[in-house]
């Protein structure tokens, strides 16, 4: 479903990717671990394109993001190229970025309606039923700041999942919360994840990771220190930086 | 346990505000009793307020100024995305827009258009002077001068809303315009409306520089009332009544688009004058 050959991406001088390798199968989860400033946030916003990759290979369901191949030239997507391959991509942000002058149910049928044109009383049907699957179908006319923390992130997720995506790409979706609300949007998540949703997560919920992930990426300074299934990477870590990350995280 | 019996203080006595209050009465009534006693014959005011001519006049004023906000506003929230849309054509021509418009007095551009025939002697196979009448050559002075300062206001407006929104908005898959039209300008309103606001009293007291260029509104039907019957003050206090009347209603209405535009932006809204005074009038008094 996603693969990354030796992605970079530099900020003028700053290289904030070294080469990042990659591969998540569909129906897979993968966790992005890694200090502040690894670039774990910055990798999964390449993934949908919100970071333009400088150099390497990074496709999507076999497509490559942000550009089109003809031979062995490559051509950038135009604007509403790039939106359409978007569309299929669900992303959930730390700080929600719920749209404050919607009520939960105008943001979640927002772009089905606008972008997909379902018609209306189909989107707001599905988007209630999304909303009963958070736990929230009594807070369908709820503006955003009306809304604890918690329940502003499970909007955002049944925002994404409104365009039922191929693909779900979670940044730091429990950073912003107070500890007691973390695990409703977590419980959320594992279901999605039972349901068989191909999932990217930064995260630094180390239980989440080591129950839920198929795949934990270690990252540090712009590169993938080690990577595997939870019990090897976080059990059994290899690296010297794993290991002296991990034991201030666990 | 019962609860301790309330506090009985004397309250702090504010001997100033009674001296201040007292000297604004004072400096009131002597400018009141100087017009009062001036050779002003407020009959006369009285009677222009509602006549035909001077009505007629408001209104223009009215439509003029509503019509140049409306093209100021739409021309503003263009130049406003042109500028920041990326691309250095549109950006440039926005930049030079505003650079002009901002940069040069209004009444000169009032007379610019109205003096358009020298420069475009026919417009589309018709003679310039006879299409350029004083009411377009104001819209468009008025209107024109007004988008560059609106450009300003909803550039301002734009840079408030927070990246995350366009960031989600583009994550759902949401085209550029699509991003704007839903997700960002409505955001921007709150920030933009007030200065709107503000620009919109302007303009109605603007609006009476088309004077110059012979367009009939208020202060010119005033003024060639005035140099046949020499009746100048009384007529400048019709036309002083009239703006003060226009402007009043429009703060209002300001008041109320501005609640329209702070919906999600606080859990709840604090309640309007008419609510609390209604509030007032049925609650029982609180002792």
């Amino acid at each position: 479903m996603l693969q990354a050959e030796q992605v970079h991406k530099h900020f003028g001088k700053l290289e904030v990717l070294k080469g990042i390798d990659l591969r998540v199968e569909r129906g897979q989860v993968c966790c992005l671990l890694g200090p502040s400033g690894s670039g774990k946030s910055t990798f999964l916003r390449c993934i949908n394109h919100l970071e333009q990759v400088t150099a390497g290979r990074l496709s999507v369901d076999g497509e490559l993001v942000g550009y089109r191949q003809v031979g062995d030239k490559l051509y950038e997507l135009r604007e509403k190229e790039t939106a359409a391959k978007r569309a299929e991509i669900g992303m959930v942000f730390q700080r929600f970025n719920l749209f404050p002058h919607m009520t939960a149910l105008g943001n979640i049928i927002e772009a089905p309606t606008r972008v997909r044109r379902v018609p209306r009383d189909q989107a707001v049907a599905r988007a209630r039923a999304l909303l009963d699957r958070v736990g929230l179908a009594d807070k369908v006319d709820a503006y955003p700041a009306q809304l604890s923390g918690g329940q502003q992130q499970r909007v955002a997720i049944a925002r994404a999942l409104a365009m039922d995506p191929k693909l779900m790409l979670f940044d730091e979706p429990t950073s912003a919360l107070d500890p007691e609300l973390i695990d409703e949007v977590l419980e959320v998540m594992r279901g999605l994840a039972r349901d068989g949703m191909t999932m990217v997560v930064v995260t630094h919920e180390m239980n989440f990771a080591r129950d839920v992930a198929d795949t934990v990426v270690f990252m540090d300074g712009g590169v993938v220190v080690e990577s595997g299934p939870p019990e090897q990477v976080i059990r059994n870590p290899q690296h010297q930086r794993t290991k002296s990350f991990l034991r201030k995280v666990l | 346990m019962t609860s301790p019996a309330p506090l009985v203080a004397v309250p702090v006595r504010h001997w100033g505000r009674w001296v201040s209050g007292v000297l604004v009465l004072a400096g009131t009534a002597f400018v009141v009793n100087a017009f009062a006693h001036a050779d002003v014959h407020w009959s006369t005011t009285r009677h222009y307020f509602t006549a035909h001519a001077i009505v007629q006049g408001a209104g223009r004023t009215l439509l003029i100024s509503v019509l140049s906000q409306a093209l100021g506003i739409a021309l503003g929230v263009v130049v406003a995305v042109m500028r920041q849309s990326g691309n250095p054509v549109t950006g440039a021509v926005g930049w030079v827009y505003i650079w002009f418009f901002r940069g040069t007095p209004v009444l000169l551009q009032l007379f610019l258009w109205y003096n358009l025939g020298i420069a475009f002697p026919t417009i589309l196979g018709h003679r310039t002077v006879d299409v350029m009448t004083p009411f377009l050559a104001a819209l468009l002075g008025l209107g024109i001068n007004e988008g560059a300062y609106m450009a300003e206001i909803v550039r301002a407006g734009i840079a408030a809303v927070d990246e995350g929104q366009t960031e989600a908005a583009q994550a759902l898959g949401m085209p550029r315009t699509l991003v704007m039209r839903r997700v960002v300008l409505p955001q921007a309103m709150r920030v933009i409306i007030p200065p709107t606001g503000n620009e919109f009293i302007n303009m109605l007291k603007t609006s009476s520089l088309a004077f110059a260029i012979q367009y009939q509104e208020l202060l010119r039907v005033a003024t060639g009332i005035y140099t046949s019957n020499l009746q100048v003050w009384e007529l400048l206090f019709t036309v002083a009544l009239w703006y003060l009347l226009l402007t009043s209603v429009f703060s209002i209405g300001q008041y109320y688009l501005e609640r329209r535009f702070a919906r999600g932006a606080s859990r709840e809204l604090p309640a309007t004058p008419f609510q609390r005074l209604r509030a007032n009038l049925t609650k029982a008094p609180r002792l």
